[in-house]
């Protein structure tokens, strides 16, 4: 079992030791191949230039970990980037506690803008405001009265005037009628427009300015290709949105339009629409998307994975022991409960770049782990930071407070051994060792 | 009318400004050395894909042009974007069919089947067909498909209204197929030419609701042997690389006879189609140029190159 494993990652390390720092030359196929990925997923091609140029920038002359090899590490980086830049000044709805919030919904035809508000509608009603839909779409045939079921069906007030072609007037009354009947939220559905039709953005601009919005929420169709930086920069300069709301999401599109939108209008995804269903309205996670433009790559999650569970300090700590040799039972545990936060073991394993087939097939059980954190707790402190004095009857003592039988204590000892041995073959080939190697194998 | 010439007219406007920066673009560097400059090439690319064209596809086109032009004596003098063009035409031209209205004679009633994602524009542009077929003297009928969709019904039942044909429909969340079925048994006894069925928008990634349009394309084919003739997908000209994905799944559980791009008179180009077009061997049938009854022209394989690259 575990010490089989220890074997094969020791062969494993020694395949894919690190290669010093990022250069150019070490990195160019993986951007180039990135630079594919972004394209492949929608991000607009002055976007993804100028995203990969500046990622670049930024990773020329890290060091590589021995870990990872250049073109993993630069994913990572990217990955990293792109997360940044999705969540950024990320923060939800702006609701005012007293007075009536305004929440205007723009976007071009066809974006799910009438779905949304209900969606937000039934959303902040679980937030406990009082809610109301104004029908501002005026244009497309029978979209008064599809607001008008919807609401129907979540129980939230409508407000439309019947034959009315007057948007502003609609949206600016619908305020009036709110304050009137105690309602503390407005969502105005207005109709979906193109850019570039100068009547209807002027008709938008102008139900802006009679309502006087306390957000405004651009809703984008998540299949969107290369233009959403145009329709974006325009609803932009026009009405100035405060947020964007991604729909669709329960598609398979890769979404990467929210990067491009990102790039040219710095506003945040503030939510994502998921299903035609009114209870499919999701926070947006900015790591999620992330992979998802990514295509959910294996190598980011892993380097993810670790990055996040391993607390540093301890690493540099154990590092220090290892190097000195005083690798005892105690830092055994550590280690152990590092790999557990990191989830699944074999998970983990089929994630590493380099490991061999052989080895990701090998049988890992996470129960095994259990075992032996068992029999370490099992262990007096005295036991556990000198491992020597563990004789006979202390090995049974063991065994039967951990539950364990005597060769599975005997069987971890020897294991313990085999580790120190490898330790300290690895000091003396490389006078370095990075922990994260332990943590991440 | 004006507004159809309108809508053209714009079209071609926007799509003239990128003309006119490649073109200059090439005239330059192609004149001045025999050599095409990376500059030009890099150039392209982001031009095509901007217009959301696959980047397998753009690769592949620019490779063949560098091939074209290396064969050429006159380098200087080649034109490299027409070169390019005719590449793109040629994919778009492989798959060209004749207009779906010359077979309208042979069935009776002629059938088609409507599909496509959420809020592509299935029903405004079954009323623009509708509309399209009765000025040619057909008699319409439309099945309101969409069962799902709040004021689907409703939705349809205007558009009826303002073109004058006929729309059959059942309450809101009955069997699709039990709509197209009813659609069609009406058509055979009111002598109908074409019958249209719209159907509700659906994520090709949702197994069930696919399925759901596979069933009613047997029940269509169950009360008349031919039907559906057609099934056309729609799809928003907006969408990106997505395209590809969906044309494949529609195709799948529908056999697509026909695409449909919507939305082209915002800045969006479609360029997403020769993927689409050369993987799936369909045509593109029409294209929508704006939310009026007249805004869907026939598809012109010529100027939709020519759009994309002026
Ligand atoms: N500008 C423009 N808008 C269009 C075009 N075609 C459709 N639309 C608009 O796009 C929106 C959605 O159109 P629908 O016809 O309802 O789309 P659908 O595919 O039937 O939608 P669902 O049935 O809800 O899935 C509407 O606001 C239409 O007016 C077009 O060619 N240009
Ligand atoms: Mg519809």
């Amino acid at each position: 079992m575990l010490e089989d494993l220890t074997l094969k990652f020791e062969k494993a390390l020694k395949k894919i030791t690190g290669q010093g720092r990022l250069t150019e030359n070490n990195i160019a196929d993986t951007l180039r191949e990135i630079r594919r990925v972004l394209l492949d997923a929608d991000v607009n091609y002055k976007v993804a230039k100028q995203f990969i140029d500046d990622v670049k920038q930024k990773a020329l002359g890290r060091e590589v970990l021995a870990s990872v090899t250049p073109g993993q590490l630069v994913t990572k980086i990217i990955y990293d980037e792109l997360t940044k830049l999705m969540g950024g000044s990320s923060k939800g709805l702006t609701l005012n506690p007293t007075g009536v919030t305004v929440i205007l919904i723009v976007g071009l035809q066809g974006s799910g803008k009438t779905t949304f508000s209900a969606k937000l509608s039934r959303h902040l009603t679980e937030l406990k405001r009082k809610v109301l839909l104004t029908a501002a779409d005026v244009y497309r045939p029978a979209a008064v009265e599809q607001l008008k079921q919807l609401g129907a069906q979540i129980n939230a007030p409508v407000y439309s005037v019947e034959g009315s072609q007057d948007a502003v007037k609609i949206a600016r009354d619908s305020i009036v009628y709110a304050k009137k009947n105690g309602l503390n939220t407005v969502i105005i559905d207005t109709a979906g427009r193109l850019h570039v039709d100068e009547e209807m953005m002027r008709e938008i601009v102008a139900i802006k300015k009679a309502v006087n919005p306390t957000e405004v929420l651009f809703v984008v169709d998540s299949m969107t290709g290369q233009d959403a930086v145009n329709s974006a920069k325009a609803f932009h300069e026009s009405v100035e949105f405060d947020g964007i709301v991604l729909t669709k999401l329960d598609g398979d599109s890769r979404g990467g339009c929210a990067l491009s939108i990102r790039a040219v209008v710095n506003k945040p995804v503030k939510f994502i629409s998921a299903g035609e269903k009114l209870d499919t309205i999701e926070i947006f996670h900015p790591d999620r998307l992330a992979s998802r433009i990514l295509g959910k790559g294996d190598i980011v999650s892993l380097v993810e994975k670790a990055q996040k569970q391993v607390d540093e300090k301890e690493a540099e700590e154990l590092q220090k022991k290892l190097l000195s040799n005083k690798f005892d039972f105690d830092d055994f545990l550590k280690q152990i409960r590092m790999i557990k936060k990191m989830g699944s073991l074999k998970s983990l394993l089929a994630m590493v770049p380099g490991l061999n087939k052989a080895l990701r097939n090998a049988d890992i059980d996470d129960k095994q782990l259990v075992v032996v954190e068992s029999i370490i707790q099992s262990m007096t402190k005295e036991e556990r930071r000198n491992p020597r004095i563990l004789n006979g009857s202390r090995r049974r003592r063991i065994a039967r407070g951990s539950g364990n039988s005597i060769q599975d204590v005997n069987r971890l000892i020897k294991q313990y051994k085999e580790m120190q041995k490898m330790m300290k073959r690895f000091k003396n080939n490389k006078g370095m060792i990075n922990l994260s190697n332990f943590g991440l194998n | 009318m004006s507004s159809f010439s309108d809508k053209l007219k714009k079209l071609k406007e926007g799509l003239n400004r990128t003309k006119d920066k490649i073109v200059t673009q090439i005239s330059e560097s192609i004149s001045g050395k025999a050599i095409i400059d990376e500059d030009v090439l890099e150039e392209i690319e982001e031009i095509l894909i901007s217009s959301d064209v696959n980047y397998e596809i753009v690769e592949k086109i620019i490779e063949k042009a560098r091939v074209k032009l290396r064969e050429t004596k006159e380098r200087s003098k080649v034109n490299l974007i027409e070169i390019i063009k005719k590449e793109f035409e040629e994919i778009l031209q492989n798959y060209k069919v004749e207009s779906e209205i010359i077979k309208f004679n042979d069935f009776k009633p002629y059938v088609i089947l409507v599909v496509g994602v959420n809020g592509a524009g299935k029903t405004t542009t079954i009323a623009k067909l509708a509309n399209i077929y009765k000025n040619k003297g057909f008699k319409v009928l439309i099945g309101s498909g969409d069962t799902f969709r709040a004021a689907a019904n409703e939705q349809l039942e205007i558009w009826g209204g303002r073109v004058g044909v006929q729309i059959v429909n059942k309450k809101q969340g009955s069997d699709p197929s039990a709509v197209a079925f009813e659609t069609l048994s009406i058509a055979k006894k009111e002598n109908v030419d074409v019958v249209i069925i719209d159907t509700a928008g659906r994520l090709h990634t949702k197994h069930n609701l696919m399925e759901e349009l596979g069933k009613i394309k047997r029940v269509l084919g169950k009360v008349l042997q031919h039907a559906p003739n057609d099934v056309f997908l729609v799809v928003d000209g907006n969408t990106g690389q997505n395209a590809l994905v969906q044309a494949r799944e529609f195709s799948k559980f529908t056999q697509l006879t026909g695409l449909i791009i919507t939305k082209l008179d915002g800045t969006a180009k479609g360029g997403m189609v020769f993927s689409v077009c050369s993987e799936l061997n369909i045509p593109i049938k029409y294209v929508g140029v704006g939310e009026g009854i007249d805004d869907l022209l026939e598809f012109n394989p010529n100027e939709f190159v020519q759009a994309l690259f002026g």
